[in-house]
């Protein structure tokens, strides 16, 4: 690497950067080969930074690329009509045909991997930072069981979302077990055991950053240790605990792999949102069917189109409520 | 009353807390439960050694998923971990505020695209451009080639993020300690903040193959889903790129809808292998991650 250069003094090459540094200042009768060194080094750096920015504008570019490709292609086929038909499904009808039931589909998906996973989420994360840290130290069975709690939320956060397929297929979908058999319900529950830990560990943060403060003084006034997570622990961390809930509408949106093998595939949608045991076909799901089930590229263009606009949007919904967070924060 | 109350509470919070045991027990218990009569008829090292996937005939050899696996994964870190990093390092010290302001919210964004995105443009886009590209007899575009890219597409914003906030996470000192001695800019970085962070950024990549082995859909829609054993198509070692293959994760999705009998436990067997797989490329990003924060201290 040119950086290690030798020009300023007799060291051999590669000798420690200070120890050249030192040398060159030391020695300093003659202040050209120090600048010729420096003008070296200063050469290199620009040339390096150089590359980065290259890379740094690359990668984004890529990545804009794909992006903007989809939504550049979808958005001649996106009108009202192709949102508000539903799919024809099958291979002879891929010209003709919207996506309504799918987006219908989807938010029942939403709605009822919240419903369970949101509430269950929010009490565990209550117990791990309020109840289990004060018992850290003692000993006894609850604070084995919190240190199990933890790994296992963890585990969970890096299982890949096949194996939750799997698990959903092998204990509610198979008439071996539960036979629920591909439906809301199965691809429902199978989703929340998904989105368990992002609820958990954001959940976890927002609690944690509530001032000690507020806690005191609600204990002071005579509020037991529950009234105080309730009434003031949990509205102040409120806007963390949404955004992770809002994290996982967009996990639950983009995911595929789980409702693949959960869900069915039915290009009809649940009637209503309790029509928990009839089958049906998220956004990403008519995405998949289309491009290699029906190969009408367009319309899965259509959708992924869609299905990006929804993930910006709830991208923005994130960004304003930590903002608010923030400003509510620094306001104290 | 209110004691009582207070009481009862604590429980229902722990019995929450519980749940993310149980539903670890429940994916163990019956992943294992189902895979268990492939692993006892057909043998674990077969199976792990075994080439012909042919479960119809008591075939359950899922090596071929498995250098699948393993080869899309290479190709994805070849191409997407030196733009990841080089990307992370122009952020946390190169970019002037307002790209980074812009940048670095556009990157977060686009690692919760969804895969059949990538998989969707993998379709259109790259397979057809690879036939084109590479003129070789059996070259179909679909395969390792166009999986990687679109792997690697996919790992870029986790991998960035990560290891931005790891070259973040380097103490200020050090820095300033570096650029007060002389050093520019650019040396500081190669030889004192990269260093620094190194158990951060090693971490963000064997994150993202994690991210990596565990990804479904979208290789099922460019990689082919060829059940042989990928090699090269002519004399030619590197075109084994080109080559179609199938992944562990393709292989549950695309048969486990219509599985029965031992095919059926021979799929949740091969979700074992990768739960193990990806458990250890877990495990060692864990270690890494504890043994930076202990260095910092």
């Amino acid at each position: 690497m040119s950086n290690r250069t030798t020009a300023s003094t007799a060291k051999p090459e590669g000798a420690p950067l200070l120890r050249q540094l030192h040398l060159a200042v030391s020695t300093g009768e003659t202040a050209s080969p120090t600048q010729v060194n420096l003008a070296r080094r200063q050469l290199s750096q620009k040339l390096f930074f150089g590359l980065l920015w290259l890379a740094g504008l690359l990668a984004v570019g890529i990545l804009l690329a794909v992006v903007g490709y989809v939504v550049l292609q979808g958005a001649k086929v996106v009108n009202l009509e192709f949102l508000t038909t539903p799919p024809a499904g099958g291979l002879a009808t891929s010209d003709v045909g919207g996506m309504s039931t799918t987006v219908v589909s989807t938010v029942y998906l939403v709605f009822w991997t919240i419903v369970i996973a949101g509430p269950l989420g929010i009490l565990a994360a209550v117990y791990l930072v309020e109840y289990a840290e004060e018992m850290e130290g003692t000993t006894g069975a609850i604070p084995v069981l919190v240190s199990v709690v933890r790994f296992a939320v963890e585990i969970l956060a890096g299982v890949p979302s096949i194996i939750f397929g799997l698990f959903g297929y092998a204990l509610f979908v198979s008439a071996k077990s539960l036979g629920w058999s591909f439906s809301l319900r199965s691809a429902a529950v199978t989703g929340a055991c998904l989105v368990l830990p992002v609820i958990i560990r954001a959940s976890e943060e927002a609690i944690k950053a509530v001032p000690r403060s507020y806690r005191a003084a609600s204990l002071a006034l005579g509020a037991t240790k529950w009234q105080t997570a309730w009434k003031v622990v949990l509205p102040a961390a409120a806007p963390g605990i949404i955004t992770g809930i809002v994290l996982s509408v967009g996990r639950v949106v983009s995911e595929t792999a789980v409702f693949f093998v959960t869900f069915g595939g039915t290009v009809r949608a649940p009637d209503t949102v309790f029509d928990l045991s009839s089958p049906g076909r998220s956004m990403a799901l008519h995405v998949y069917y289309l491009a290699m089930e029906t190969r009408a590229f367009d319309k899965a263009m259509g959708t992924g189109a869609v299905l990006i606009l929804t993930i910006i949007l709830i991208n923005l919904i994130i960004n304003v409520v930590s903002r608010r967070l923030t400003s509510k924060l620094e306001g104290r | 009353m209110r004691k009582i109350i207070d009481r009862a509470i604590r429980y229902v919070l722990l019995a929450s807390a519980l749940v993310s045991i149980f539903v670890v027990f429940l994916i163990l218990l019956f992943t294992l439960r189902e895979a268990l009569p492939a692993f006892r008829e057909y043998g674990v090292l077969p199976m792990l050694t075994g080439t012909v996937w042919r479960p119809q005939q008591d075939q359950l050899g899922i090596l071929s998923m498995i250098a699948g696996s393993v080869l899309v994964t290479i190709g994805a870190v070849a191409l997407g971990v030196p733009l990841a990093l080089a990307g992370a390092i122009f952020l946390a010290e190169v970019a002037p505020h307002v790209v980074r302001e812009v940048v670095r919210p556009a990157v977060e964004l686009l690692a919760g695209i969804p895969s059949v995105v990538y998989g969707l443009f993998g379709m259109v886009v790259l397979v057809p451009g690879m036939r084109r590209l590479f003129r070789v007899p059996g070259n179909t575009g679909f395969g390792l080639l166009s999986a990687s890219m679109v792997l690697g597409v996919m790992v870029l914003p986790t991998i960035t993020n990560i290891a931005e906030d790891a070259i973040r996470a380097v103490p200020r000192g050090y820095k300033q300690g570096s650029l007060a001695l002389g050093a520019t800019h650019w040396q500081t970085i190669v030889r004192v903040t990269l260093p620094a962070a190194r158990s951060g950024i090693i971490a963000a990549v064997i994150l993202g193959v994690g991210r990596a082995l565990g990804e479904t859909m979208a290789m099922i829609m460019v990689i082919g889903n060829s059940i042989r054993m990928p090699q090269p198509l002519n004399s030619n070692p590197l075109t084994l790129f080109l080559s179609q293959a199938r992944t562990l994760t393709g292989n549950i999705a695309v048969e486990i809808k219509y599985a029965t009998g031992i095919h059926e436990d021979a799929l949740f067997a091969t979700g074992v292998v990768l739960f193990v797989l990806i458990m250890i490329v877990n495990a060692t990003a864990r270690i890494l991650i504890q043994q930076g924060t202990r260095g910092e201290k």
